[in-house]
């Protein structure tokens, strides 16, 4: 179960893990191809160029193994998609949920990368 | 700064926007076309178009797709996720500043950037936007399984997401500020037909609370001046539009009392070489259909200001 985005896809727990081993700085946008996550999607795909130190990812929210996003305890309290979670050095750094325009993902990105 | 003339420069890259695109590419005019989103606009935000003629039921995000497609196959530029840091439409060459490093002039500018559900503007909505309050049923419906929700509006959209919701909730209040609904009267029947809701009328929403999710309102009866309070677990507002025009303040470009733009038969703003189309503007009926006639108008309007 993937998502179809230009993103790099996280599939499983192990690609999370993975993907949080090898990158200082990643983003992750879990959420279905619904009307409040492809926007945010947009922004990602669009701002990848921009800040080549962000590893710009996705998840299928409904993949058993979103759970890794969607138990996060710095999601407790989230009822929007999609889920964003940005993490540095495999700590979760800010947690945001449902839509989200361009100016305020890039003021998460300059903040805590 | 990088410069580039257009004939005509469309801002808004929904339904609107894009067709114009396309009737101005296809007369052969050079067009670029911005948006402040990605393209699609409101389409993006519905599931399911079923009354869009020629097709078949869709996704408003396909539709997008095609539309986008449509208009640069003949030749627009389209540009997104873009700022807009300038504009100066009183002028025969209207010039546009993006993103503070480029400048776009052209002959003629269609406004095209529609509107967005619009908020209730009360204490701790901001904060809990996501948290329990939301703006979409189809989006966030499934997080509210057996939960007390409330259904803020009157309209169509709320009384009919009302009763989509009884799906996932145990309980839905709809809260209306009036004491009739605006809603088709199917609508209104087959909420009050429904035994999950209940109403709450006359009441304005005064403040939201939670810590880390919704937890309770706070309510007034307008007629009594009483206050209350009701535990709930989600809020969805339904309550009409608003339309995308505070970025015109300055232009002066005329505007009516609900911010709406106001065009001719033609869809000539107040100022020459700028036109106007979709929900941006004074109009009863926003639909895709009327987003893309508006299209359609303004972009043959837009070719005959070119070609004087
Ligand atoms: C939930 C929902 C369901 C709907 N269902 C249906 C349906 O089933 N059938 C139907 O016919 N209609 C439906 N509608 C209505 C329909 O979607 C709209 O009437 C139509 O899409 C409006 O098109 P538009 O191009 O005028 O504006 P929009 O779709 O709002 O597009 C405007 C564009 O302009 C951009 N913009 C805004 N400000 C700026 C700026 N300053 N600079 C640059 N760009 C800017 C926006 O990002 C957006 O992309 C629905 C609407 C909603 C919200």
């Amino acid at each position: 179960m993937i998502l179809s985005t230009n993103l790099k896809h996280i599939a499983s727990r192990d690609e999370h893990a993975k993907t949080l081993a090898e990158n200082e700085n990643v983003m992750v946008c879990c959420g279905r191809m619904g009307p409040m996550c492809i926007p945010v999607y947009g922004v990602m795909e669009q701002l990848q160029s921009q800040y080549p130190h962000v590893a710009f990812t996705d998840m299928a929210f409904d993949h058993p193994e979103a759970d890794v996003i969607r138990n996060l305890p710095e999601a407790r309290g989230f009822m929007g998609l999609p889920f964003v979670i940005y993490y540095k050095n495999g700590k979760v750094v800010e947690a945001k949920s449902s839509i989200q325009s361009k100016e305020q993902i890039i003021e998460v990105l300059d903040r805590v990368f | 700064m990088k410069k580039k003339t257009y004939d005509a420069i469309i801002i808004g890259a929904g339904a609107a926007g894009l067709t114009a695109g396309i009737y101005l590419s296809r007369g052969k005019a050079s067009v670029l076309i911005l948006d402040t989103a990605i393209p699609g606009g409101q389409m993006i935000l519905t599931h399911q178009v079923a009354n869009y003629p020629g097709v078949p039921s869709t996704s408003g995000y396909a539709l997008s797709q095609t539309m986008k497609e449509q208009a640069v196959s003949f030749g627009c530029e389209v540009e997104s996720n873009v700022s807009i840091s300038n504009m100066i439409l009183d002028a025969d060459h209207k010039q546009i500043e993006v993103n503070n490093d480029s400048v776009y002039t052209s002959k003629v500018v269609i406004i095209a950037s529609g509107g967005r559900s619009r908020m209730l503007q009360v204490a701790g909505e901001n904060e809990l936007k996501g948290r329990g309050i939301s703006y979409c049923a189809t989006c966030d419906g499934d997080f509210f399984q057996d939960k007390e929700i409330a259904v803020v509006g009157g309209g169509n959209s709320a009384l009919e997401e009302a009763v989509s919701l009884t799906r996932y909730a145990c309980k839905v209040t709809i809260i209306h500020e009036f004491d009739h609904f605006q809603a088709f009267d199917h609508a209104v029947e087959a909420a009050k037909a429904n035994d999950k809701i209940n109403f709450i009328m006359d009441t304005h929403i005064t403040s939201f609370k939670g810590k880390d999710s919704l937890e309770s309102i706070e309510y007034k009866n307008l007629k009594t001046g009483e206050t209350q309070s009701m535990a709930l677990d989600g809020c969805f507002v339904f309550i009409g539009y608003q339309p995308n025009t505070e970025f015109l303040k300055r232009t002066g470009v005329e505007l009516n009392s609900r911010d709406e733009i106001m065009t001719d038969e033609d869809l000539q703003t107040n100022i020459p070489g700028v036109l106007a189309a979709g929900d941006c503007r004074m109009k009863k009926v926003r639909q895709i259909t009327t987003a893309v006639a508006d299209g359609t108008i303004s972009g043959m309007k837009a070719l005959e200001i070119i070609h004087r």
